[in-house]
């Protein structure tokens, strides 16, 4: 009976994802700190898993880091918004999914924002009529791309050529899971796990074989913050916050952190070479950082696909420890060779945080 | 290297690495000191709070976590009137515990409980 009342209570947490057709939105940030993530995740899901996810170069920012940050309306943020929907309305498809989790939580805000005042969404469509002449129907359904690989986990765990497992002692890997603020805290319903249990992350990381770290600062916020960053006199904030979360997590040696936003694997990863230039700490084994991941780069690595080719070699924080203890061979002089073997030279090299 | 802003310390309090031995030191002596609520009703009345900043509730709290500095720079702006221990609603002699916690700051609490507790009440 009460096993019953703890299954029926988990239910409460569960999202029903649609498995196939998906209409998918890139970020307007993560190419440009992660650029292999994407291209991966559209790989994955189309090549491993076999599904239809459409993709249109018509799409644009969703307004969100700008609304964030104060410098549009929410109104503006809308129309934006109401001319992805119109595209994924003329390419014909009905459920939405998200590569950034600013953009997920801007959609789900809108959307439940018209729900509210019916008006408001006949103001927007009055709005994109006259701007560009298009129509829109609100998404049947809205994921984020993490979802989409949570609802997969298992079918990528049955394909993976490694797991996050320590090659030498078979000891499953200690990680950290960082779940983007505006992915459940905003709207809990809308994440898997709602804002108390998310295991959006947690549950791929654990199907892929590693071991999952409860800290005390789990579930604070990054850092990025938008106006904590953005503006240089609040960055002292971005990085503090940052701070307390390696100070919470370093006592239980992890091995690495996966993300699902775009800001957070980014400050997660490049503060660490600014927290060892303050005060000269590092976090990792031997001098070295904790890695920080991307989910797309972690299901890469899983999958088999080369570490160069996820664009490993753009992180801060150098991969190399993780790779060696997953057994996963890399040849280090291909490192800074871009697309057609292309030198994209080889970047400075910090003076506390081992790199490689 | 100058990044031009700085990392501030964490305001976190870790109660597993916090000295709460002064707190102890207190409650051996006023064992009242445990049954506050942390109303506040003792700072709403405080005649000295408007100038001083001084909250009973608040040094109770800091000595609980262990930030004796802020508790010990709080704690001279009480000019002992006494309001405070005719509203709280948990009858603490508030008055006394605010003596008692100065001379455990001031390191007089070595002596005899039964001293300490005679000297207060004259």
């Amino acid at each position: 009976m009460i096993y019953k009342g703890k299954q029926k209570i988990w239910s409460d947490y569960q999202k029903e994802i649609p498995s196939d057709h998906w209409f998918y939105v890139r970020s307007c940030i993560r190419q440009s700190f992660f650029p292999a993530s994407e291209v991966h995740f559209v790989k994955i899901m189309r090549e491993v898993l076999g599904k239809d996810l459409y993709e249109t170069p018509h799409h644009t920012t969703c307004g969100g880091i700008a609304y964030h940050s104060d410098t549009i309306p929410q109104e503006t943020a809308m129309t934006i918004v109401a001319r992805q929907f119109a595209l994924m309305k003329e390419a014909g498809y009905k459920n939405l999914v998200t590569s950034c989790i600013t953009s997920f939580g801007n959609y789900v805000e809108i959307i439940e924002t018209w729900r509210e005042f019916p008006e408001l969404e006949t103001r927007i469509r009055e709005h994109l009529w006259k701007a560009c002449k298009r129509e829109f129907d609100v998404p049947e359904y809205v994921a984020h791309a993490s979802d989409l690989v949570y609802k997969f986990r298992n079918e990528i765990a049955e394909k993976a050529q490694y797991r996050l497992v320590d090659k030498d002692t078979g000891e499953p890997l200690h990680i950290v899971e960082h779940i983007g603020c505006h992915y459940s805290k905003m709207f809990p319903h809308k994440g898997v796990g709602g804002a108390e249990y998310p295991c959006v992350l947690s549950g791929m990381a654990e199907a892929w074989g590693g071991n999952v770290i409860d800290y005390p600062e789990r579930r604070h916020c990054c850092g990025f913050g938008f106006r904590q960053y953005l503006v240089k006199a609040n960055r002292g904030y971005s990085v503090s916050n940052t701070h307390k979360k390696f100070e919470s997590m370093e006592p239980y040696h992890p091995d690495a952190i996966i993300t699902n936003c775009p800001g957070c694997p980014y400050f997660l990863d490049r503060w660490q070479y600014v927290i060892s230039e303050m005060n000269g700490k590092t976090y990792g084994q031997d001098g070295h950082g904790i890695p920080v991941l991307t989910y797309e780069e972690l299901a890469g690595l899983v999958l088999g696909y080369d570490p160069w080719d996820l664009g490993l070699q753009i992180h801060q924080v150098g991969l190399e420890p993780l790779l060696d203890k997953m057994g996963i061979p890399y040849d280090p002089k291909k490192k800074y060779l871009g697309l057609n073997e292309k030198d994209i030279m080889k970047p400075g090299l910090p003076r506390h945080l081992k790199c490689c | 290297m100058d990044f031009g802003f700085s990392l501030s310390q964490s305001s976190t309090v870790n109660l597993d690495k916090t000295d709460l031995s002064l707190f102890h030191r207190v409650h051996e002596i006023e064992p009242d000191v445990a049954i506050c609520m942390a109303c506040g009703s003792c700072s709403a009345t405080c005649t000295s709070s408007e100038f001083t900043g001084m909250s009973l509730r608040s040094v109770i709290l800091d000595i609980q976590r262990g930030r004796q500095e802020e508790a010990r720079k709080m704690l001279s702006g009480c000019m002992l009137c006494g309001k405070c221990s005719m509203v709280c609603p948990r009858g603490i002699n508030t008055r006394r515990l605010i003596l008692t916690l100065g001379r455990v700051f001031d390191g007089e609490d070595r002596n005899t409980r039964r001293d300490i507790r005679k000297e207060v009440r004259k």
